[in-house]
């Protein structure tokens, strides 16, 4: 079930097993037959560790979403909930437990298991509405970092940037903190740090500390990782605003990817036999799973999508060569060998089936006039053309009442690629929207202000052309069949974050220090003492492993252009993964965005 | 200046600039058609198997025994029949998000008023030691070890720590305001949000509000925490004063305005953002309240009006055209949209009228025009239309602007479905002859065609243009006469 994830340099499946193994011993605390009352939230990332038959194994029962009102009426011997520690769900779970039968025999046993933290505030909550005493078991399932593929690891923590950089709240970045701790319990200390920005500075200190407060964490285990790099969402605001321009990018950009799963509009997947179709066309959507443990998956997905037709288109053919054999097959041993590969190609063919559908999908958007419009105009703002004026286009589309989230990402594009906008271009764009969308859209307006995604330019100076330059964010030339440069995932634009990743690497940030001083948030160094029996003996030609930290989400279009960097051939470096949340512009601008009660009607 | 003026023509003209396209278009996509034409005729061969190698998946795509999957299972077989068949229904209910705020009954506001009210709060420290579990099966007691933890004697930094593993502590021996803000700053110390939003939570409960707040402002990272979890929890009282005893004033100006959203009652929102325009907003968003609240004011009249218009049944256009909402609480240009609509000719002194609208907020003309094309397109009043861009100069002669242009008017003309006749009168009027004769191809505004190539005396292209005009018609005879007459001429 899991082999995708021990397939990248590092093997992740360990960690997937640690947290199995957290989760059996919980359940097995509870004993006899148990039902489960999941926060729907945690269902998705919950399934990235543990299927049902583990949770049936424990004697898991019946499991159900929660929801104000009676439980059902389950003839089970517990009956427990996991649930983030949030004070909302603490009241549907004290509704709960209120409306318990108390007449029922056998009475069942009530527990609770917080997912990642214990949280004394909820379980006062809980108290004051007098259902604490009900709960035997209290505990906590330190959930971090979720494994989503061999070099990829998220804590799906949706609200991180917005606690971090616009209310102060440190919280996740305390879990991110004991996530990379666990992490080098299992894979070893990690001797050098580097980061960049307030966020990643504060996460270092913490872990040394843990570190240095907790001495049973050392440990003996030979350091997997090199290095470790942490960075800050706000060093490099302007990436998740444009639109993402690699397979699995854009499928995220359209459809939405929650912890690998997509769900896609039915009609593109006809029913598998042909004689049925045509008369109960699907209505549910289409979900499926998208990781490397797909074949033509892991291929194409971080491919620029103008280089995806010709690979689908290729392998049809291969796979049609595949079945011709058949004829050929002549003698009972080449029959039979014909037959053993069958399971192989048909997996291939449903496979290149779905994508196939999928880019169709995707086609039909990325070839639209007002995706073409939306793209120029972003990479026009990129390369630093006409980003101190009142844009036509967005205008236009204020006028049109496209929808909002997507003027937004445009606006603060705008604004940062600008280092922020004149005084008179920002009130006239306030005005706009205000007076298109509602005024109540100063909270949001003011929450993308604070978060720095949206600013008049006080100082008078624009930073964002000598970054551009420096870091060489623009490339005139960018190849996406063949890409010699990661700047190919956004057709142009080399996304700042991994450039200072690849930067730090190879010639080191020294080269970079004017630069990496115009963006926010201090740069720094540390080292971990590694005990001298550990430290690594590198063989000739073996890549260094590093990890990429992203505080406050990442884009599927950076992770490709990570990957891009772990597989050129003298990259001399191998890149993993992680991140609080798994972002795209939207997504992204959504969690900064007030939460407006729904009309009245 | 950004860019040379040199550079921005060199740009333009090189077309280095790379948007995202397709080289070769057609040739892709019917790659990617033939690619799935031969996958799909593959199926026959395969198919006649079972997919016993395979992941078993449900429809959904979810593979079977994924836990999602397993919630629907396990719940559609469980014995109430009720939650099996609103499962589906349900789960998008339930969701966190979905739940009504004022549903919970949050306690604690009465928590904040003082110690006097809340003589159990002391039991954060019960919270955490709390013994007294019913049904307590004996082979889930605790392991005697663990009974050590009881321990009174913990100091604060070990407390802390204790808490931050999740483990059982009493906090009972730091009553005093000042041991409990020891507590806060080893907390913060260690970083854990929940530990610092607990205790900062702990000692709210136990004093005095002024000295609090003070002693707040010396510990930021605790107050961010507390401002947030104020925020989460829909304490406003309690935050605004912690604000304005911060000084932050437009925070409590902010804080303030959001709270409209929860005012249900139209009368009650208004007389509220009345009471808004004065907080300490920044200039340009204090003028924003007052146009918030001055919009609202209009609307409740407009609405009181029009209702009692279309229930009367004596106007025309409510009958005609029966509103699908109330106005109230939308935007401006939607209530622009809707006094074009429904009261385009009233005076300029009526509330409800567009000219009183565009007046009072100020509304660009650009906006307006484009509000208005759309409302009086929307209904077919072609007259209108045409008004909207008829100017008249000093000696009486008329002329037609449009601030939009006018392949604007013509694309929200085409979405509202004007006749040709229409149509091309506006297409005319665009100045751009290649985008008109784009314009008047794709819409079938012959006249406009013909006459546009007339023009240019470009005969291949007239001659071209006469097989898409029906045979025998006025258009065609145009095309002959306009050839001949060229032929004519040239002799």
């Amino acid at each position: 079930m899991a082999a995708h994830l021990s397939s990248g340099r590092v093997n992740l499946t360990a960690l997937r097993e640690a947290g199995r193994r957290e989760l059996r011993e919980f359940l097995d605390k509870c004993a006899g037959s148990k039902a489960i009352v999941w926060d729907e939230y945690l269902t998705g990332p919950f399934g990235l560790i543990a299927q049902y038959s583990l949770l049936k194994e424990h004697e898991v029962e019946k499991m159900f979403t929660l929801k104000p009102g009676r439980l059902p009426q389950a003839d089970v011997k517990n009956v427990i909930f996991f649930v983030r520690p949030r004070l909302e769900l603490m009241d549907i779970i004290a509704d709960n437990v209120l409306r318990e039968d108390r007449g029922r025999s056998p009475q069942r046993d009530f527990h609770i298991l917080f997912v990642p933290r214990r949280s004394l505030l909820c379980e006062q909550w809980l108290k004051e509405q007098g259902v604490l005493g009900s709960f035997i078991h209290r505990e906590q399932y330190s959930l971090d970092l979720i494994p989503f593929d061999g070099d990829l690891l998220s804590m799906e923590a949706e609200s991180a940037f917005k606690e971090c950089y616009l209310e102060s709240d440190q919280t996740s970045l305390y879990h991110a903190a004991k996530g990379l701790m666990t992490l080098q319990a299992l894979y070893g200390t990690i001797p050098q740090i580097f980061g960049k920005g307030e966020c990643a500075r504060h996460v270092a200190n913490m872990m040394i500390r843990m570190k240095r407060e907790f001495p049973g964490s050392q440990n003996s285990i030979f350091p997997v990782f090199d290095t470790l790099l942490l960075l800050d969402r706000n060093v490099d605001l302007l990436t998740p605003l444009a639109t993402q321009l690699t397979y699995e990018g854009l499928i995220d950009e359209i459809y939405g990817i929650q912890n690998t799963y997509v769900k896609l509009p039915p009609e593109k997947f006809a029913p598998k036999k042909q004689g049925e179709g045509g008369k109960d066309l699907p209505t549910e959507p289409k979900k499926l799973q998208l990781n490397s443990a797909e074949e033509l998956y892991a291929e194409i997905r971080d491919k620029n999508f103008n280089a995806v037709g010709s690979v689908l288109s290729k392998k049809a053919k291969i796979i049609s060569a595949a079945f011709e054999e058949r004829h050929h097959a002549k003698t009972v041993g080449e029959i039979k060998q014909f037959v053993s590969q069958l399971p192989h190609m048909q997996a291939a063919r449903s496979s290149l089936a779905n994508h196939t559908s999928i880019a169709e999908l995707i086609k039909d958007i990325t070839t639209s006039e007002d995706f073409f419009d939306n793209l120029t105009v972003e990479q026009e703002f990129m390369s630093g053309i006409d980003t101190d004026k009142v844009n036509n286009y967005i205008e236009d589309c204020i006028a049109q009442k496209h929808p909002l989230i997507k003027i937004l990402r445009l606006v603060c594009l705008q604004s940062v690629c600008n280092s922020g906008l004149k005084q008179k271009v920002l009130d006239y764009y306030k005005r706009e929207i205000l007076q298109t969308y509602g005024y109540e859209h100063l909270l949001t307006l003011n929450n993308l202000e604070k978060a720095g995604l949206l600013k008049s330019q006080t100082s008078g100076r624009n930073n964002y052309p000598t970054i551009r330059k420096t870091l060489r964010l623009w490339m005139d030339d960018v190849n996406e069949q063949n890409p010699n440069d990661i700047s190919y995932v956004y057709s142009g634009y080399a996304p700042l974050s991994v450039r200072l990743a690849q930067l730090l690497a190879r010639p080191g940030w020294r080269s970079i220090e004017e630069v990496l001083k115009m963006l926010p948030g201090p740069h720094f160094e540390e080292r971990q003492q590694v005990p001298t029996g550990l430290q690594k003996k590198r063989q000739h030609g073996e890549n260094r492993v590093t990890l990429v930290f992203f505080l406050g989400g990442v884009t599927y279009a950076e992770i490709a252009a990570l990957r891009f960097l772990s597989q050129m051939e003298d990259g001399g470096t191998e890149y993993v993964i992680a991140t609080t949340k798994l972002i795209n512009g939207t997504s992204w601008i959504k969690s900064l965005m007030e939460k407006l009660e729904p009309a009245p009607f | 200046m950004s860019r040379a003026r040199a550079d921005e023509e060199e740009y333009w003209h090189s077309s280095k600039f790379r948007a995202f396209t397709f080289d070769d278009e057609e040739d892709e996509l019917s790659q990617l058609k033939e690619s799935k034409r031969a996958v799909n005729s593959l199926r026959d061969i395969v198919d006649d198997d079972d997919d016993d190698d395979l992941e078993r998946v449900s429809w959904s795509g979810e593979p079977v025994g994924s836990i999602s999957w397993s919630i629907k299972e396990t719940a559609s077989s469980s014995t109430g029949s009720l939650d099996g068949r609103d499962s589906g229904l349900q789960r998008g209910s339930s969701s966190c998000a979905a739940l009504p705020k004022q549903a919970s009954s949050y306690s604690l506001s009465s928590l904040f008023k003082g110690r006097n009210k809340l003589p159990s709060f002391q039991s954060l420290s019960d919270a955490l030691s709390d013994t007294g579990v019913k049904n307590y099966t004996p082979e889930l007691r605790r392991p005697k070890a663990e009974y050590k933890d009881y321990s009174n004697d913990w100091s604060p930094r070990d407390t802390v720590r204790r808490m931050q593993r999740g483990k059982v502590c009493s906090l009972e021996r730091f009553r005093s305001l000042q041991d409990k803000l020891v507590l806060l700053d080893e907390a913060v110390a260690g970083h854990d949000g929940n530990v610092i939003t607990a205790l900062t939570h702990l000692c709210i409960s136990l004093s005095p509000v002024e000295i609090l707040f003070r002693e707040l402002e010396v510990r930021q990272v605790a107050l961010c925490h507390l401002i947030h979890f104020l925020k989460e929890a829909g304490e406003q009282k309690f935050l605004l004063d912690l604000l304005r005893f911060l000084d932050r004033t437009e925070e409590v100006a902010l804080s303030q305005y959001r709270e409209h959203l929860n005012i249900q009652d139209v009368e009650k929102r208004r007389e509220f953002l009345k009471g808004c325009i004065g907080l300490p907003f920044s200039a340009e968003d204090t003028s924003h309240i007052q146009d918030h609240y001055t919009l609202l004011e209009r609307q409740i009249i407009i609405e009181a009006n029009d209702r009692h218009l279309e229930s009367s049944g004596q106007s025309e256009i409510f009958r005609k055209y029966p509103r699908k909402a109330s106005i109230l609480n939308m935007p401006l240009v939607t209530t622009l949209f809707y006094s074009c609509f429904y009261h385009y000719t009233e005076a300029e002194g009526t509330f409800s009228s567009p000219s009183n609208l565009k007046k009072t907020f100020k509304i660009p003309d650009k906006q307006y025009v484009l509000t208005a094309l759309a409302a009086r397109a929307k209904l077919r009043a072609w007259d209108d239309v045409d008004a909207l861009f008829t100017t008249k100069n000093w000696l009486g002669y008329t002329k037609k602007k449009a601030p939009i242009g006018f392949h604007r008017v013509v694309e929200i003309l085409q979405r509202n479905n004007a006749p040709v006749q229409v149509l091309q009168e506006y297409v005319r009027l665009v100045e751009d002859v290649e985008t008109r004769l784009n314009l008047a191809t794709k819409y079938k505004c012959h006249d406009v065609v013909i006459e546009t190539y007339r023009d240019l005396k470009d005969r291949i292209q007239l001659m071209a243009y006469k097989c898409k005009v029906e045979r025998g018609s006025a258009d065609e005879e145009k095309i002959n006469s306009i050839l001949n007459n060229v032929v004519r001429n040239a002799h």
